[in-house]
């Protein structure tokens, strides 16, 4: 493969994944009685610098498609192509050098930095545990700099976890993903239990990042407006299943998909003359149980357009547009 | 006539090891029959304490009501005796709490639930009481209501459970319902079921609402008005249409510059509150959004700005240069 070759393919791609977990019963005897499909056939690419929005409500799968990928699941199917290599397949050895590569934000920056550790050591962890910068001095300069990165002073080193507020504590979670100079990152709702005003600053320092440093982010979060501000493509999961993809404005502006219709209905805008020019229909219902998912097509049950055949055949992806792929089977 | 609620220079504080956090310093505001009012803030803003303190649901220690009025229909609710403030609490005034699951008894039946409320506070009998509960439950949308009755909090959903919190606030014909970050911990299509829920019932019965939120989209699609609170304190209060297109009080704008819309195209950057949080343990004599604010001057730092009308009678602003910002818009930004 020659240079262009590999920098017009996709930094990643996911391709059929699946992750069923078994449901088991009894304590002595235990036996399995069932799973849930909590990704079940999921295919998408991420581009190189790009940030690829998944969305979506508790349940639908985005959370489990992240872990997948970072292999903290081991996927029932499917393969996830990084860079060529398949991660699925890989053995723990391949994986700690692979791990270099891809980092996580969490979501809660409360519970994801260790309380008993200082911040200078948080961040410093990884470069350890990755035999990365060996030489103390350093390291701890290291720390500073990826502080000032993230806009934290070189003093917040000494600092533990409790004595800072919860955006501090999240750009602590940034700089920590950032120490061994990852090329792409999954955010896990990176900025969803921040408040709003705190909110907008980490996202806009994500952006910075990107920039930066050329990242390449899988951006997982349920807030739609701060997906639409951050990312170029979007995908948007149902029980264990991509529904709809797009590029940002084209999916937010022309929502083809049933649900992804009602979801953007949902979200009440923050403009009252707007508001009161709306009419919408919040989707009757709730997410059927991924343990015995409907048959067919999973989001019948609750949609407004759903035809007979939509309870037998399961509706495949198409592209109805250039780049806009949809799966259901009455968009055409 | 006299509003439904009114609240007169509340103060709340809470001792925090040897300091003393107020977190409420003197809040006032009306509620009228049968209208929606949001409280708006960001956490520590005093949004929540606010309405606990109208139930008087303080933990004392490490809480304290030290001053106010909180006048309900004509009557002072800090001056009820512990009796008479059990009647008004769950019977003329309905709770929704942001986590159901917490909220709700986990041994209990929902039925059970439902009806003590009922007896206790209307003194019904089990038989009208139970009658009263299916036809509650068929209210807010719980199919097979019989049945539902039956079972225990864990058998239902998030979005379920809330619609029982809100049967349950319903249950003794309320004046007035208070709602505490009632769908943060949902998912947006149930967010939005329990939101036009609460609206068409509070319509229909003619129940005033006071929606305590964060989300500035929930205050926009529900409430006629809206108080903005920020360290204990109100600071902009009006129509929501007046507030969101003219907002008048720096930390307003900001805060509405700063939300992402669904509604445009991407834009190139935010445009974030800058700094952090105040600690309101260390707050001084001066304004205490200043070390945010980019429209401070000297005397921001001297004393802190009253809540005093603006150019529009019914739209209130706590700044020194409130008047400065008018041509200045959120939402339309």
């Amino acid at each position: 493969m020659t240079a262009a070759e590999s920098a017009a393919r996709p930094l990643l791609e996911v391709k059929g994944l699946r992750m069923h977990f078994p449901v088991t019963e009894g304590i002595m005897r235990r036996r399995t009685v069932g799973e849930v499909k909590a990704v079940d056939g999921v295919d998408f690419a991420i581009r190189r610098g790009e940030t690829l929005g998944l969305v979506g409500e508790s349940g639908c799968g985005k959370t489990t498609t992240g872990r997948c990928i970072l292999r903290l699941e081991h996927p029932t199917a499917g393969e996830i192509l990084y860079d060529g290599i398949d991660l699925a397949r890989l053995r723990r050895k391949e994986l700690t050098a692979m791990r270099r590569r891809i980092q996580v934000i969490f979501q809660d920056p409360y519970s994801s930095l260790n309380p008993r550790m200082k911040v200078g050591e948080i961040i410093a962890e990884p470069m350890k545990v990755h035999g990365v910068e060996p030489d103390a001095a350093k390291r701890a300069a290291r720390v500073r700099e990826l502080l000032g990165v993230c806009g934290l002073g070189p003093g917040f080193a000494e600092r533990y976890p409790h004595e800072m507020s919860g955006g501090q504590r999240q750009r602590v979670g940034i700089a920590r993903a950032l120490a061994l100079n990852p090329e792409f990152i999954v955010c896990d709702e990176a900025v969803s239990a921040l408040d709003v005003s705190i909110q907008a600053q980490v996202v806009n320092l994500l952006e910075d990042l990107r920039e930066r440093f050329g990242l390449t982010y899988l951006f997982i979060a349920h807030d739609l407006s701060v997906v639409r501000h951050l990312c170029q493509r979007v995908a948007v999961m149902y029980l264990g299943r991509i529904v709809e993809l797009a590029d940002g404005d084209e999916l937010f502006d022309n929502p083809l998909h049933p649900y992804t219709q009602a979801l953007l209905s949902a979200v009440p805008v923050p403009d009252p003359s707007v508001e009161a020019r709306r009419t919408f229909q919040p989707p009757g219902g709730e997410v059927p149980s991924p343990i015995n998912p409907p048959s067919g097509c999973v989001f019948h049950p609750r949609c407004p357009i759903a035809v007979e055949s939509c309870r037998h055949a399961r509706p495949e992806s198409r592209e109805v547009r250039p780049g806009h792929w949809v799966a259901c089977h009455e968009v055409h | 006539m006299s509003a439904l609620l009114d609240v007169r220079g509340l103060c709340t504080v809470f001792r925090a090891g040897d300091a003393t956090v107020r977190a409420v310093d003197g809040v006032s505001y009306t509620v009228e029959q049968g209208e929606t009012v949001a409280i708006v803030g960001e956490s520590g803003s005093g949004k929540s304490v606010g309405a606990m303190s109208i139930l008087r649901l303080i933990p004392d220690p490490p809480g304290r009501i030290t001053g106010g009025q909180i006048l309900f229909a004509g009557r002072d609710i800090l001056r009820a005796t512990d009796d008479e403030m059990r009647r008004i609490r769950g019977g003329d005034i309905g709770m929704v709490f942001q986590e159901p699951m917490t909220s709700l008894n986990p041994v209990l039946t929902i039925g059970r639930q439902i009806t003590e409320a009922i007896e206790q506070h209307r003194g019904a009998d089990r038989a009208a009481a139970a009658k009263r509960a299916i036809e509650l439950l068929g209210l807010v949308g719980i199919a097979d209501p019989r049945r539902r009755l039956r079972q225990y909090p864990h058998q239902f959903s998030g979005g379920m459970r809330q619609r029982v919190m809100i049967a349950i606030a319903i249950a003794c014909d309320p004046k007035l319902i208070i709602a505490d970050e009632p769908t943060t911990a949902l998912d947006v299509t149930i967010q939005a079921q329990i939101l036009e829920l609460l609206r068409a019932l509070t319509r229909r019965l003619n129940v005033a609402l006071i929606i305590i939120t964060h989300n500035l989209g929930v205050v926009a699609r529900y409430a006629s008005r809206v108080n903005v609170m920020y360290a204990g304190r109100i600071v902009e209060s009006g129509m929501a249409e007046a507030v969101y297109h003219r907002p008048r009080h720096p930390y307003t704008v900001a805060l509405l510059r700063s939300v992402p819309r669904l509604d445009r195209p991407r834009q190139a950057r935010l445009d974030p509150v800058q700094g952090q949080p105040p600690d309101l343990t260390r707050l001084d004599e001066g304004c205490a959004f200043r070390p945010r604010c980019r429209f401070a001057v000297e005397a921001c730092a001297k004393a802190r700005p009253l809540l005093e009308p603006t150019e529009e009678p019914s739209h209130l602003a706590a700044c020194f240069r409130s008047r400065d910002l008018a041509g200045l818009s959120g939402a339309a930004a």
